[in-house]
C-alpha cells in the first residue's frame, strides 16, 4: 500500500517532487512573511513603551494619518 | 462605502481573523491531500502523474485571480488616490508571485512524462513566466523605490501594463498551437473534468486561496504595522 502510495505507476518522483515543491514554497514565504510581522510588532512595542504620557495621550487619538483617504 | 476600506477599522478585523483562516486552511488542506494523492483516481491515460494537476492548477488559477485583482486595484489607485488600494496590492503580491513560481515549476515537472520535455517555448507556458516576471517586477518597484508615492505610480503601471497578459495566457491555448492542453474547466460551458478528479481540485483551490487569504492578512498587518511605527517615530 505505501510503496504503492510513493511510486505511482512510475510517476511517484514528478508527483511527490511537485507537491513537495509546493508544500515547501508555502512554508518558506509563511516564515518569511511572519517573520517581518514579529519583527514590526516587536518594533512597535518597544516604541510605544519608550513614550511620556503626554506622547500616550496623543497617540491614543491617532489615526493613520499617510492612508487618509482624498 | 469606502470607509469599510479604512485600514483603522480592518486591522482590528485581521487580527481577529488570522488564526481562524489558518486553522481552516490547515483542515482543508490536509483534506484535499488525501483527496489529491489516495482517493482521487488515476487517469486513463496520464496514468497517477495526473494527480501534479492539484498543485498545478489552482497555483495558476490563483496567481492569475490576484493579478487581475491587483491591475484592477492598480486603476483605482490613479482614478480614486486611495492609497489603500495600493497597500492591497503591494499585500498581496507575494502570495501571487509564489503562486505563479509554483504554477511553472509544477507545469515543468509535469510536462517531462507527459511531453517529454521540462520546458518548451510554448505560449501559456511563455505568458505564464512573463506573469512571474510581471510580478517580481511589480515586487522590486516597492523594494528599489524609497519614496512612497513614486513606488505606488511605477507600481501600479506595472501591474496596469500586466494585465494584457491576463487575457493572453487564458486564450494562447486557442490562438496558436501549443503543447499546452485546453481548458477543461469552463465556466459558461459544461466541464470535461470526471466529478471524482473536479472534488479534490475544488478543495484543493479553496486551500490555496485560503492560504493566500492568509498571506495577505499578515503582510497587511505588517504594513499597517509600519505605517504605526513611523507615525511614533515622529512624535
Amino acid at each position: 500500500m505505501i510503496s504503492e502510495l510513493l511510486n505511482m505507476n512510475g510517476y511517484g518522483v514528478y508527483v511527490w517532487s511537485s507537491f513537495i515543491f509546493t508544500l515547501f514554497s508555502f512554508s518558506f514565504l509563511y516564515t518569511v512573511v511572519k517573520l517581518n510581522l514579529i519583527k514590526e510588532k516587536k518594533k512597535f512595542e518597544e516604541n510605544y513603551k519608550s513614550l511620556d504620557e503626554k506622547k500616550l495621550a496623543s497617540v491614543a487619538k491617532q489615526t493613520l494619518p499617510h492612508l487618509k483617504f482624498n | 462605502m469606502i470607509n469599510y476600506f479604512n485600514p483603522n477599522n480592518t486591522l482590528k478585523i485581521i487580527n481577529k481573523i488570522q488564526k481562524f483562516v489558518f486553522a481552516l486552511f490547515i483542515i482543508v488542506l490536509l483534506l484535499g491531500l488525501v483527496e489529491a494523492l489516495v482517493l482521487s483516481p488515476e487517469d486513463y491515460k496520464q496514468s497517477d502523474s495526473v494527480r501534479i494537476m492539484y498543485v498545478h492548477v489552482p497555483s495558476a488559477w490563483i496567481s492569475l485571480g490576484i493579478f487581475s485583482f491587483i491591475s484592477i486595484l492598480s486603476f483605482g489607485v490613479f482614478v480614486f488616490k486611495n492609497k489603500n488600494f495600493s497597500l492591497i496590492t503591494k499585500s498581496l503580491a507575494p502570495s501571487g508571485f509564489v503562486f505563479s513560481i509554483i504554477a511553472l515549476v509544477t507545469g515543468s515537472i509535469w510536462g517531462k512524462p507527459t511531453w517529454g520535455t521540462w520546458w518548451a517555448w510554448d505560449a501559456r507556458i511563455t505568458s505564464m513566466l512573463l506573469l512571474s516576471i510581471f510580478y517580481l517586477l511589480f515586487i522590486t518597484s516597492w523594494k528599489i523605490t524609497t519614496d512612497t508615492s513614486k513606488a505606488e505610480k511605477v507600481s501600479s503601471i506595472i501591474a496596469i501594463i500586466g494585465l494584457i497578459n491576463i487575457p493572453v495566457i487564458k486564450f494562447s491555448v486557442e490562438w496558436w498551437n501549443t503543447l499546452h492542453q485546453p481548458a477543461s474547466v469552463k465556466i459558461l460551458e459544461e466541464t470535461t473534468i470526471h466529478s471524482s478528479m473536479l472534488t479534490p481540485l475544488a478543495i484543493m483551490t479553496a486551500a490555496f486561496a485560503l492560504f493566500s487569504l492568509l498571506i495577505f492578512l499578515m503582510k497587511y498587518n505588517t504594513e499597517l504595522l509600519k505605517i504605526k511605527n513611523k507615525g511614533l517615530n515622529r512624535l
